[in-house]
């Protein structure tokens, strides 16, 4: 499904979704990264050594879940963009979701915006609690939008022409 | 005439590693770019690249091209000459140039060839009609002329060129109607083809376009989806709307000056076409001349750096200028294209080198 759609089957996004219990403690990281692909940064760029050095270029990710704290940056250092974070225990009912966003216009704290899932189409909507911004993130913003529990880990992108200029 | 111990035809990424490379082990560089600027394909690319820190792997394509211009413009030891096209390399050893009219001879004592590939085009009604565009023209209009080429677009292959134009043009605001592969697979990085669909743009796998409409420019496109044969399964064709058809279907390494110097070439298809022979050391069966990056075969940006870094140093090594050190960065050199190429994605490429090594 994936090398004919660019959509991720749902048997792949729970291979790489953290276990129940591991989501209930908090933030943590989902590497949404398939194929094997020469590429390393996220292993480098991760303060806590979740990430784990690759043997091999090619190999893909791996996360040790406990060491990783949601922290974000690798969100933004992920040159294919295929990292989310998520907190499913952001209230009582409500989840967090950090997603990477180097489009215009750029979502501003406190915007209600329509949420996507992995093929583009609509959820629902979100709330952006925060916009992440630093020199180290080299242009890509990291959006941490506040969801309906039961979107996190359907949505994985915004609706552009629903965000105020 | 200008004498110079190395001179390198094409500036981007193959040929600028290829200068720096080689004037850092202290050679004189004589650069030669046919545009009015240094960079080549790089300067275009807005993302994230991918490899390892030694590629430059996170910096953005665009980043890392400007930085290699400033040191190759800041090196002493490298002439740049702008405006330049090879026009043929002859049994005497001199390269001709044409830099605006005006006839420049240069003889290098090795030659290095980094000149790139070109685009490839398909057949098919009215493609010669205003709005249809090779993708580079769409990410020279965009992301360096700062011209919107249209408001929606059909973009045609979904290979690594058609995914990422495919993004930029949603970051420049432009609608994507739609990613047409004639192919049964996406051919690019799933990531980059994960980051568009996601942005709702379908991907459209053993799909076509049919034909482009209008009269005087593109109004829409015809698109089908085809059979296991490649064949247009009737019924299937859809007319969407659109201003501008976007080719991405494949490059051809530029292989003319390495003919007319009476180079061997080999059609080798995993390489995307004909390509010069040469060895793993990327001499080719002229003595003397080198090749680095897409023309000895169509990858990626990052080994066409690594690639680039190759040549220069196995020239200089040749010229016996700092041997021990210039080998060091061939082992370097050889051992990261090997990391690069190991993977799933390095296998066409493997293949292609693989037949490479049989003419030998």
């Amino acid at each position: 499904m994936l090398e004919k759609t660019g959509v991720p089957s749902p048997e792949l996004v729970k291979s790489v979704t953290p276990s129940e219990e591991r989501l209930n403690k908090g933030a943590v990281a989902v590497i949404e990264c398939y194929q094997e692909i020469p590429c390393n940064p996220c292993t480098t760029v991760c303060p806590r050594n979740a990430i784990k050095p690759m043997k091999d270029i090619n190999e893909r990710p791996t996360i040790d879940f406990e060491a990783c704290n949601g922290c974000g940056l690798c969100v933004a250092a992920c040159p294919g963009l295929a990292i989310s974070v998520v907190n499913t225990v952001y209230n009582e009912d409500q989840a967090l979701v950090k997603l990477p966003w180097e489009f215009l216009p750029v979502p501003k704290k406190g915007d209600t915006v329509k949420t996507l899932d992995r093929a583009g189409k609509e959820v629902g909507t979100g709330k952006v609690v925060a916009v992440q911004d630093s020199k180290v993130f080299d242009r890509t913003k990291v959006v941490h939008i506040v969801v309906p529990k039961e979107h996190a880990m359907i949505v994985r992108s915004l609706d552009r022409r629903s965000i105020n200029e | 005439m200008i004498e110079t111990q190395v001179a390198i035809v094409g500036g981007g990424p193959a040929g600028l590693m290829a200068a720096i490379t080689a004037a850092d082990l202290g050679a004189e560089v004589v650069l030669i770019e046919q545009n009015d600027t240094l960079g080549g394909q790089l300067v275009k690319q807005t993302h994230m690249f991918f490899g390892s820190e030694k590629q430059y792997a996170g910096t953005r394509g665009i980043d890392i091209g400007y930085m290699l211009i400033d040191k190759v413009k800041s090196h002493e030891k490298i002439k740049v000459l702008l405006d330049s096209t090879a026009m043929g390399y002859y049994p005497d050893g001199v390269l001709g140039i044409n830099q605006l009219e005006k006839f420049i001879k240069i003889k290098p004592k090795k030659l290095i060839v980094a000149t790139g590939a070109s685009e490839k085009t398909i057949a098919f009604p009215n493609n010669d009609l205003p709005g249809v565009y090779g993708a580079g023209a769409v990410q020279t209009l965009m992301n360096v002329s700062g011209v919107r080429p249209g408001n929606k677009v059909l973009m045609v292959g979904a290979g690594n060129i058609g995914l990422i134009v495919s993004y930029q043009l949603l970051q420049a605001g432009i609608d994507v109607e739609a990613i047409v592969e004639a192919s049964p697979k996406i051919g690019g990085y799933l990531v980059h083809a994960s980051k568009v669909r996601r942005m709702g743009v379908p991907i459209l796998t053993s799909h076509t376009i049919v034909e482009a409409l209008g009269e005087t420019e593109v109004t829409g496109a015809i698109i089908a989806q085809l059979d296991e044969n490649w064949k247009v399964i009737e019924g299937t064709e859809k007319e969407i709307e659109v201003d501008t058809i976007c080719l991405a279907v494949g490059l051809s390494p530029l292989t003319e000056l390495i003919n007319q110097a009476d180079g061997k070439l080999k059609y080798i298809r995993e390489l995307s076409g004909y390509v010069p022979i040469h060895n793993e050391d990327l001499k080719t069966t002229i003595e003397d001349i080198y090749v680095a990056g897409d023309i000895a075969g169509v990858e990626e940006a990052s080994s066409a750096m690594v690639e680039g870094k190759l040549a220069g140093a196995k020239a200089v090594s040749d010229l016996l200028i700092n041997q021990e050190k210039a080998e060091e960065i061939v082992f370097e050199a050889h051992q990261e294209l090997k990391e690069l190429r190991s993977g799933p994605v390095g296998d066409i490429i493997r293949r292609g080198i693989q037949k490479l090594k049989e003419v030998e």
